[in-house]
């Protein structure tokens, strides 16, 4: 029953009752986007420039003469093609992200501004150095901040990610050992079972034998496994602190003095710096070296998986090791180091072409001016504060893995409470996907079963924790008042249901193909 | 402190929900002598004024590509990057998203990955590209460790053109598990020199096309010697719009090709962030570094793409998988594809003559000048030439002329000894008057 205005439109929703599919498989604003290859974009261009007055053929053979295979696009097409795919993810700007240990936090606009200023986007690697004098001291500014912040004597900023700065660690560790003359015997490298993947991955990558610490019943590194392991063969260990459960290492300064005595160092996996920047230096914690994600505790925006940032701080012991190239600032202004053999330094080489990631220091210090070393002591009380928040308003119907004590900036679930409801934690995680928000990390860290590790970061505000915690107790409710449908089926409301991961995998199809018998291009 | 939302009473009311006192009750299980009483000794809170005007101040010291004649290259070049591509990288959904773990919502991230692998994948003429690494570089050290792996055999020999940054990146990085690497001598011409080099032990052969000196080769003949010899080749790309004028590496011949994506999309940004890009053959893919992007259903049967062949990563294999790598390049890779699309084959192709063409008319106007010696042959867009002086030099005159000539190769090989060699690169951007100005203060600065 439809109220009519004077030219007989309807002015009110009409009552339909049920919800006919749409002819065209679209969906309100959510649009249906083909792949580029499969428009009409063969021989188009959404560029003009001029015509060349050559056709290449001084190159002879060299030039390519086959079809490319690289449609093109108008400029309308390009923006709608990727406006269109913009509106099917996820992102900070429209809900929290709280994933666990991905320090999913805002990420200001004027860092974007300042990574955009020609003075430091627009300049070349290579240039002379008396042409980039303020790009030095933009580089040297936040390696004193990064020290400072730290506690530590030396940074390396070239690392490209996390990752990337474990390796940075490794080696400047393993050449470490080999200055001293054991690298021969110190093979090993222990690792927690509750570590990022990257920590093992690394360890191999840079040729040791990986060791497994045991974790103890609340959550901790097990010292007295630890320290049976450490001895003259063990080259390091990898601890990350917070650690993966988010909580403190409370036993560090042991961890780090039985380290230290066995003739090893301490690598600090950095990934939860954000927990404790402002309030506690690792170099007060017996750290040999560490990666500090820039992307994480800094905001340097994660980009869909990149770029990042892994600049590692180094040690008094290890800062002779640290990779080329380095600032240094004299009476004649800045300078590069480009070649470990131009200084009196054992640098174990270099990391990348060239200097890392100036568009990210850029940011990173942008982010870190605006906080000051006060507020950045606020964002890690802001950070453990939302994350104990969470866990106390859903510990009643959630199993808190850890429930004695505070965690730190991320809260740990495990699956003990969805026993006898048939529901997974991938299942919760997805019925999550219906109700708005992006699911927590799933199924890490390894060591508890059916993890679910929420990090909401300092830059969600007390309503919209209570909102994500509002949807939270009525899913955790649902599912255990047996509403299993809304789980298994779900997401049901995003822009795909549930993918097939195993079916990718198993015939993996990993980019777009002619159909067979098509005149296209490739 | 304008990005923290809670207020001093939000804080009081959680506090007491969770049952703590003060914040200091949270940071309980840091050891006493660990705590920081107050804040270090920096600088506190500052507005975005404030913040601005002295990060512009450092910025307003470097002496811009696009202010002065330019002709540096040598892994880094100045191309246009349309309008378009920085508007759609800065939109929410694609700056502030998270590598798409939960594919549901992440669908546009993921499309635009699969899109892009299929863009590089084409663009290199080899059948299977992966979602990207770092950088170039780094690119080429994951090559030739896949190669290792691929080959079981432990000694890469690498080509004397290819960038030496590369190079020592690599080697960095390989000789710490152990494999051997022959970096043979530089030279402008350097790359057949690597075929009498391949023994029974070769896992791979890397050549950089066009090499540092910006020389242009078919390497056909160097990928039927390795391959005869049961070794890879990788073909390393440090310009990545050549391209779109020079034969692929494909269709040379290429077991792997690790080049850099800069130059599509990305501005120079003082060396980074960088986009690796990393394409190989079908029958290698389950040992590839970093994300892959695959094709599949969801429930409805619908077409969607998710990350694939995880198995092979550190998050699934930790200490067994084919790398470390985690974050890589995502928003460096949605510029490079937005670029791409933008370009179309058509534009492509004609980016890369025009590029081609300036670099042409800048040798034939350094030709000219009396002491300068022209190195490279066939080249794309950059080439090398002996200077009757040393280069480094040469260059910091002119810079201190508002010119920036290229760049001295003595600043990536110290010890190779061609202090006078000077690296000079055009693109699209280069100016016909950039030319003559490039070329009249050379003449100047030389006497000649």
């Amino acid at each position: 029953m439809s109220t009519m205005n004077t030219v007989g439109r309807p002015t009110a929703p009409n009552e339909v009752q049920t919800k006919p599919a749409t002819l065209t498989g679209g969906r309100g604003l959510l649009q249906n986007e083909a792949l580029i290859f499969e428009g009409d974009g063969w021989g188009k261009t959404g560029v003009d420039l001029p015509e060349p007055k050559t056709d290449g053929s001084d190159l002879g053979d060299l030039v390519r003469k086959d079809p490319i295979g690289l449609p093109g696009l108008s400029e309308p097409e390009t923006m709608r093609h990727y406006v269109r795919l913009s509106q099917k993810n996820h992102a900070i700007d429209l809900a929290i992200y709280p994933l666990g240990s991905c320090t999913m936090k805002h990420n200001p606009r004027l860092n974007e501004k300042m990574a955009r200023l020609p003075g430091f986007s627009d300049i070349h690697p290579l240039q002379p150095i008396s042409t980039v004098q303020g790009a030095l001291e933009l580089m040297d500014t936040l390696a004193h901040w990064l020290k400072t912040l730290t506690g530590m004597p030396a940074v390396a900023l070239s690392p490209k990610a996390g990752a990337h700065g474990e390796l940075c660690g490794l080696m400047a560790i393993r050449a470490a050992h080999e200055a001293s003359g054991q690298h021969e015997k110190r093979r090993k490298v222990l690792v927690p079972t509750s570590a990022h993947g990257t920590n093992p991955a690394t360890a191999a990558f840079v040729g040791y034998t990986v060791v497994e610490v045991a974790q103890t019943e609340d959550g901790r590194v097990d010292v007295a496994d630890l320290a049976s392991k450490l001895g003259d063969d063990v080259a390091a260990i990898m601890v990350t602190n917070p650690n993966t459960c988010g909580l403190f290492e409370r036993d560090i300064l042991e961890i780090s003095r039985l380290t230290h005595e066995a003739g090893a160092y301490f690598y600090c996996d950095g990934a939860n710096f954000n927990a404790i920047v402002g309030r506690v230096r690792p170099g007060d914690l017996g750290v040999d070296a560490m990666h500090i994600n820039l992307h994480k505790t800094f905001s340097t925006p994660h980009g869909g998986g990149g770029p990042g940032a892994g600049p590692v701080v180094l040690s008094e012991a290890l800062a002779p090791f640290a990779p080329a190239p380095w600032v240094v600032h004299d009476a004649d202004g800045y300078r590069l180091i480009e070649r470990e053999e131009d200084e009196a330094v054992q640098a174990f080489g270099r990391l990348c072409a060239f200097q890392g990631q100036m568009g990210m220091y850029v940011r990173a210090l942008s982010y870190m001016m605006s906080h000051g070393a006060d507020g950045l002591r606020q964002v890690a009380e802001d950070a453990v504060l939302n994350a104990n928040y969470i866990k106390a308003r859903l510990c009643d119907l959630m199993s808190a893995a850890f429930p004695d004590g505070p965690c730190m900036h991320e809260a740990l679930f495990d699956d003990e409470w969805l026993k006898g409801t048939d529901i997974t934690t991938l299942d919760f995680a997805k019925a999550m996907i219906d109700e708005g928000f992006h699911p927590m990390t799933m199924y890490f860290p390894l060591v508890v079963h059916g993890a679910m590790l929420i990090e909401p970061t300092e830059t969600e505000s007390k309503a919209e924790l209570d909102r994500f915690i509002h949807a939270m107790r009525l899913l955790a409710q649902a599912a255990k008042a047996g509403d299993v449908d809304r789980f298994k089926g779900a997401p049901f409301h995003a822009p795909l249901k549930r993918l097939d991961e195993t079916r990718a995998a198993r015939s993996p199809v990993l980019r777009w193909s002619a159909p067979a018998g098509s005149n296209q291009a490739a | 402190m304008r990005y923290l939302p809670l207020t001093p009473d939000d804080r009081t009311a959680m506090l007491a929900a969770i049952g703590a006192k003060s914040i200091d009750d949270l940071f309980v299980d840091v050891p006493e002598a660990a705590r920081l009483d107050g804040p270090v000794d920096l600088p506190r809170v500052a507005g975005e004024l404030e913040v601005d005007r002295a990060l512009s101040a450092m910025a307003a010291k470097n002496a811009t590509a696009g202010a002065v004649p330019f002709f540096c290259g040598a892994g880094a070049y100045k191309h246009h990057v349309p309008a378009t591509v920085d508007h759609v990288i800065q939109r929410s959904e694609f700056l502030t998203s998270y590598t798409p773990y939960q594919p549901e919502i992440a669908q546009g991230t993921l499309q635009y990955l699969y899109e892009f692998q299929t863009q590089v994948a084409n663009l290199t003429g080899m059948p299977v590209a992966n979602a990207s690494l770092y950088d170039g570089s780094t690119a080429m050290a994951e090559g030739v460790l896949m190669a290792t792996r691929v080959t079981r055999r432990n000694k890469a020999v690498i080509s004397g053109g290819v960038h030496p940054h590369y190079v020592k990146a690599t080697e960095t990085v390989v000789h710490a598990v152990g494999v051997e690497t022959l970096a043979l001598p530089a030279a402008v011409d350097a790359e057949a020199a690597v075929i009498d080099q391949i023994g029974p032990d070769t896992a791979c052969v890397v050549v950089q096309t066009p090499n540092v000196f910006g020389t242009a080769t078919d390497v056909t003949k160097i990928a039927e010697a390795a391959h005869a010899a049961g070794a890879l080749l990788i073909v390393v790309v440090t310009e990545a719009v050549s391209m779109g004028l020079l034969k692929s590496p494909g269709e040379m011949g290429a077991d792997i090709v690790a080049a850099e994506g800069q130059s599509i999309g990305n501005a120079l940004n003082f060396g980074g962030p960088y986009v690796g890009l990393f394409a190989t053959r079908d029958k290698l893919i389950r040992q590839m570094p970093g994300r892959l992007t695959g094709e599949t259903v969801d429930a409805d049967g619908e077409r969607g793409f998710v990350l694939t062949l995880s198995t092979r990563e550190q998050h699934i294999r930790r200490d067994k998988a084919t790398s470390n790598i985690c974050t890589n390049s995502g928003l460096c890779t949605l510029a490079f594809t937005i670029h791409m699309s933008l370009l179309g084959e058509t534009g492509l192709r004609k980016l890369a003559l025009l590029n081609h063409e300036k670099a042409v008319a800048t040798r034939d106007a350094l030709a000219a000048i009396p002491g300068v010696e022209i190195l490279t042959d066939r080249f794309f867009n950059e080439f090398a030439v002996r200077l009757p002086r040393n280069a480094a030099e040469v260059v910091d005159a002119l810079a201190g002329h508002h010119i920036l000539a290229g760049v001295p190769y003595s600043r990536l090989a110290p010890d190779a000894g061609m202090d006078d060699v000077l690296l000079i690169a055009a693109t699209e951007t280069t100016l016909d008057a950039d030319i003559q100005i490039l070329a009249k203060s050379l003449s100047k600065v030389l006497g000649a």
